[in-house]
């Protein structure tokens, strides 16, 4: 195997520009939404703005790091680099720090990590290895469970910080699942489940029991010529019944009032705009004023004076909204877009399904922060309070995400070595 | 089917979504944009200062003093200490909860006013802490400042405006201060300014971040214009002493230009108790005094039967329709005989006397003659009350003076319709209408009309509508209706005699005890009768009589008879505008002093359980 060396020719250059042209716009995006008049200086480090600029410069430092590694080192790391991470996951529950009700942090000095941060790109290096060891058949059982077991083990440990939105991003791996094989089933399962999650949520309990069992029933009645159909959707209809059940007793028993709250408010359940509905609404204010073209560069009223909260870090979008208007704002959605395509093209070039199955769970993990975050912002989902990537204000989230896509840059240049 | 299609179906339908929902809700609706800029600007309203106002030689009345509001905009509220905030305001939690749901009653986004005319030293001690208070912030506001303790009724006060006022006056907002009554309520398009309009940048925690697009919308207040007033300030003050204990009222006119010099009614009360905080206890306190009334203005709207004083007019009215001469001469026998009527007299004269005496000695025979022959110059009673009545109207009597005071009455003078009416049929006489001769009966004046009539009087057949302003904004008043003569039917020459006969009335006749050798004053006392209680004491007068200066009318309600009470303070009141000092310190120690209080008092044990409103004034029908 030969020694590495960065090969300028080979790196995908369209991809490291889509990266810096996010992240230099959210820092500008960042700067405008802290800013004020008495801390204009940029490199004033007491100021988000400042210490982004930190980051992004420090994330340079990671990527000549990654690029300068062999390109082997991240098959024959992955799982080293997952234990590690999980074993961090697990820590930080114990000494983490608790900022704003949830222990998701270490604290290091004056300086603060975010484990779950990091555990995104070692669980897509883990899954990368197991799926492109051997060649490993998802239609067997065993290969499934462990599959799953990968994803849903930094979920798990996630989830009780509690930190349910980043937990939630492991599940966008199910799509790198059914990529490299799964049965399209599980898509179309997880789909359904989605449906009757959401209808059980918006229908009474009731009625929506009553309605499945009517459908059900049509179902039997159009198949009723074919020789124990009826028990397969019998089948069906019971793992449905048990499913809105348990939707129903979780939503009123195991999910915190915020929590609901948040669901109620999307579903227009409830009408708060002054209370927990205030971030979604003063949100969408911030956005809707921005108009056809926006306010203009740090003339957003909305943003400037703090009416959003969360603004430089999970609500980020609403200062492009306000400042930059529609046109601004879906040039934004349209770049990601560009860079989501780029990594799919980018994930099927690989010759390897490591590479490929990790390029997948890059594009998956970028997606879903993507989708659920914008939603958010502009009244599509609850609010879940995860990063926009490589724009949101955050250290460890943009290490993070650096190390995740230019693992993959890497992997990519390196390619035409595994010949 | 490659299995990445479904990556792209994934990112072009989110794409595709969220580009919908940006042009949704960025381009299509606007209800985002008004939403920010009521998160953002906070409009305020810069308050100008009242327009001042002066009295007839430049002392100031009326100036201004600062204060804030403290207003609220219920859906900002986002108080986390509400105890520490009750405690700021010097509130308990009850009268808090209060406030704010009243300002929640009357709009959820509107600001409302949550505590009033806080002074400034007050209010120091609150801005400090109220950034604390999201939904909170001070109003400047300008309060009116008293230079003097008088004239009340004359300046009139402010007030906020209710929500019927609005509806008609859309340019104000609940809670803008106006003009109630008086001067402040008849010029308050003048004194009121113009609000200037500041748009204020705001942030989460409504701290004032700066103007709104650099100010490009505020306007600056302009202050309204200041008003020189016809009152006489030191004349007013004094007026308001002499009657103090007694009910009544006093009109003082420059006969020469309509100008009203003092007009006093007693009792009232000192303006700056309706300034400030306390202003409401006060108001209610005042409103709620039926007994002594104090905001009802008698100068203005109190109606008396004028009595002995209108003896004067109708003598006018007899030499204009040639029915009287100077030299006429009628014989009094105890009063006046007519069939079973009787009028008494009490003249003391039992020979021929004429004109001038007749008035000097206020002799009912004399008078009631006089009219007799007024009517029946005339072919039906009818035509001659027509004719009797239309002279008396043109002093301006039975009908409103239309000037710069917001109230007023008409009064009342009968005509030959209203005793046909009255009587039920029309052969009635002169005599059935006979008390109209010495003033009484069904005629009622207001005392700025007797005032007015007197100020005809002493300028021999004219008068100027009495008004109460007589500059604006440094310039002299141009309205035609105050600026030009208006003629009685009676002509020039007919005045002398009569204004001799009231002449001598300080001379020989009924007011002798309240001559003053400096000054040649007349005057007319009178004595109305009163069913409620004693007779009021009324006088008129003007003087100097060939120069008048002042015309003047009083009464003292139940004071007995005219030269008890009115006469002398009438005579005072002249002394001090004309010569600028009292030299009858006897005279002015026995008016202050009297007190007339046991009398009203016993009026009112009298009254008990008849009515419950003082009902000395006589009402119009």
């Amino acid at each position: 195997m030969r020694r590495s060396s960065i090969e300028v020719g080979k790196i995908d250059w369209l991809t490291v520009l889509l990266y810096f042209g996010l992240a230099l716009l959210g820092w500008l995006n960042i700067y405008a939404a802290v800013y004020d008049q008495d801390h204009a200086s940029l490199l004033d480090f007491s100021q988000r703005y400042g210490k982004q600029l930190l980051w992004i410069g420090t994330s340079v430092l990671i990527i000549i790091f990654l690029l300068l590694l062999d390109g082997n080192i991240f098959q024959t790391l992955a799982y080293p680099i997952y234990g590690l991470s999980m074993l961090s996951l697990l820590a930080v529950l114990f000494f983490g720090k608790e900022i704003a009700g949830a222990r998701s942090w270490f604290v290091l000095g004056g300086f603060s990590l975010q484990p779950s941060e990091f555990a995104k790109f070692a669980t897509a290096l883990a899954l990368a290895a197991f799926l492109g060891n051997t060649e490993r058949d998802l239609s067997l059982w065993r290969n499934k469970i462990i599959a799953f077991a990968i994803i849903l083990l930094p979920a798990a440990l996630i989830i009780p910080q509690p930190d349910p939105g980043s937990g939630l991003v492991y599940l966008a791996l199910v799509l790198v699942l059914y990529r490299e094989g799964l049965s399209s089933s599980y898509i179309m399962v997880g789909i359904g489940m989605a449906i009757l999650f959401l209808l059980s949520l918006i229908i009474p309990l009731l009625y929506l029991q009553i309605g499945l069992a009517a459908v059900a029933g049509l179902i039997i009645f159009i198949g009723r010529k074919i020789r124990g159909f009826w028990l397969r959707v019998v089948g069906l209809l019971a793992l449905s019944l048990v499913l809105v059940n348990s939707v129903d007793y979780a939503f009123n028993n195991i999910l915190e009032d915020r929590h609901r709250n948040r669901i109620n408010i999307l579903l227009g359940k409830a009408h708060d705009p002054k209370g927990i509905g205030y971030n979604t609404a003063q949100s969408m204010i911030a956005i809707g004023s921005g108009g056809w073209d926006g306010k203009g560069y740090l003339e957003g009223t909305q943003t400037k004076f703090d009416f959003v909260p969360e603004q430089s870090t999970d609500f980020i979008f609403c200062t492009v909204g306000e400042e930059w208007g529609f046109l601004g704002s879906s040039a934004l959605v349209i770049l990601f877009s560009i860079l989501f395509f780029r990594l799919v093209h980018l994930a099927e070039r690989q010759k390897t399904r490591f590479a490929r199955t990790y390029a997948y769970a890059v594009v998956s993990i970028l997606f879903f922060h993507f989708s659920i975050n914008i939603a958010m912002t502009i009244g599509l989902a609850p609010v879940i309070g995860i990063p926009l990537p490589f724009f949101s204000y955050g250290g460890s989230s943009l290490w993070g995400f650096t190390f995740l896509l230019f693992i993959l840059i890497k992997l990519d240049s390196f390619r035409w070595q595994t010949l | 089917m490659q299995r990445k299609y479904l990556f792209y179906f994934f990112f072009v339908s989110i794409a595709l979504t969220f580009i919908g929902r940006l042009f949704y809700i960025q381009v299509l609706k606007e209800d985002y944009k008004l939403s920010a800029l009521n998160n953002v600007v906070r409009v305020e309203k810069v308050y100008p200062g009242r327009g001042l106002i002066y009295d007839r030689n430049q002392k100031l009345l009326v100036g201004n003093q600062s204060a804030y509001d403290l207003m609220v905009i219920p859906a900002q509220v986002r108080i986390n200490d509400t105890l520490g905030f009750c405690e700021l305001l010097g509130i308990n939690k009850e009268d808090y909860i209060e406030r704010l749901s009243k300002a929640k009653r009357y709009s959820y986004l509107k600001p409302s006013i949550f505590m009033k005319q806080i002074s400034k030293g007050d209010f120091a001690l609150i801005q400090e802490q109220l950034h604390q208070f999201p939904g909170f912030y001070p109003q400047k506001r300008i309060l009116r400042d008293y230079m003097t303790h008088s004239a009340a009724n004359v300046l009139g006060f402010i007030g906020e405006t209710n929500e019927r006022y609005i509806k008609e006056h859309p340019e104000y907002e609940l809670g803008d201060l106006i003009g109630k009554t008086g001067i402040e309520k008849s010029y308050e398009d003048i004194l009121k300014g113009k609000v200037g309009v500041n748009y204020r940048l705001k942030d989460v925690h409504n701290r004032i971040m700066g103007p709104y697009q650099n100010g490009a919308y505020d306007t600056l207040p302009e202050p309204g214009l200041d008003l020189q007033s016809t009152i006489d300030i030191i004349l007013q003050e004094y007026g308001e002493k002499l009657m103090q204990g007694k009910r009544g009222s006093i009109v003082a006119i420059e006969p020469a230009t309509g100008e009203i010099l003092a007009l006093v009614t007693s009792p009232s009360y000192d303006p700056e108790l309706l300034v400030g905080r306390r202003r409401s206890l006060n108001y209610t306190r005042l409103y709620r005094d039926s007994i002594d009334k104090p905001l009802y203005d008698r100068g203005l709207l109190a109606e008396y039967p004028p009595g002995s004083p209108f003896k004067v007019v109708n003598a006018l009215i007899g030499l204009q329709e040639g029915t009287l001469k100077p030299s006429t001469s009628y014989t009094c026998h105890h009063g006046f005989h007519f069939g079973r009527l009787h009028v008494a007299c009490h003249c003391g004269t039992n020979y021929p006397i004429a004109l001038r005496t007749g008035i000097s000695k206020s002799c009912n025979n004399y008078f009631c003659q006089t009219f007799k022959s007024i009517i029946e110059k005339y072919p039906t009673a009818q035509e001659g009350m027509d004719a009797w009545s239309a002279h008396v109207q043109s002093f301006n009597i039975g009908r409103f003076l239309n000037n710069d005071l917001p109230t007023g009455r008409r009064g009342f003078v009968p005509t030959a319709d209203y005793y046909d009416r009255a009587f039920g049929y029309t052969g009635w006489k002169a005599v059935s209408t006979i008390s109209l001769a010495i003033g009484q009966g069904e005629m009622l004046l207001t005392p700025i009309q007797m005032a007015n009539m007197t100020a005809a009087i002493a300028n021999r057949g004219y008068y100027y509508t009495p008004h109460i302003v007589k500059g604006i904004g440094g310039k002299p008043i141009d309205n035609p209706q105050y600026t030009e003569p208006k003629y009685t039917t009676i002509d020039s020459s007919h005045f002398p005699v009569v204004i001799d006969g009231m002449f001598d009335v300080f001379e020989t006749g009924t007011a002798r005890g309240s001559r003053l050798e400096s000054i040649t004053m007349c005057g007319k006392t009178g004595t109305a009768e009163n069913p409620h209680g004693q007779d009021h004491s009324i006088f008129v007068a003007f003087a100097p009589k060939d120069d008048p200066k002042i015309a003047i009318s009083i009464i003292v309600e139940n004071g007995y008879w005219g030269s008890r009470w009115a006469a002398p303070i009438a005579s005072l009141l002249i002394e001090l505008y004309l010569n600028g000092e009292i030299s009858r310190p006897e005279m002015e120690k026995r008016m202050l002093q009297g007190d007339l209080s046991e009398e009203y008092a016993k009026q009112l044990i009298e009254k008990y359980g008849e009515s419950p409103t003082d009902s000395t004034q006589h009402e119009a029908q």
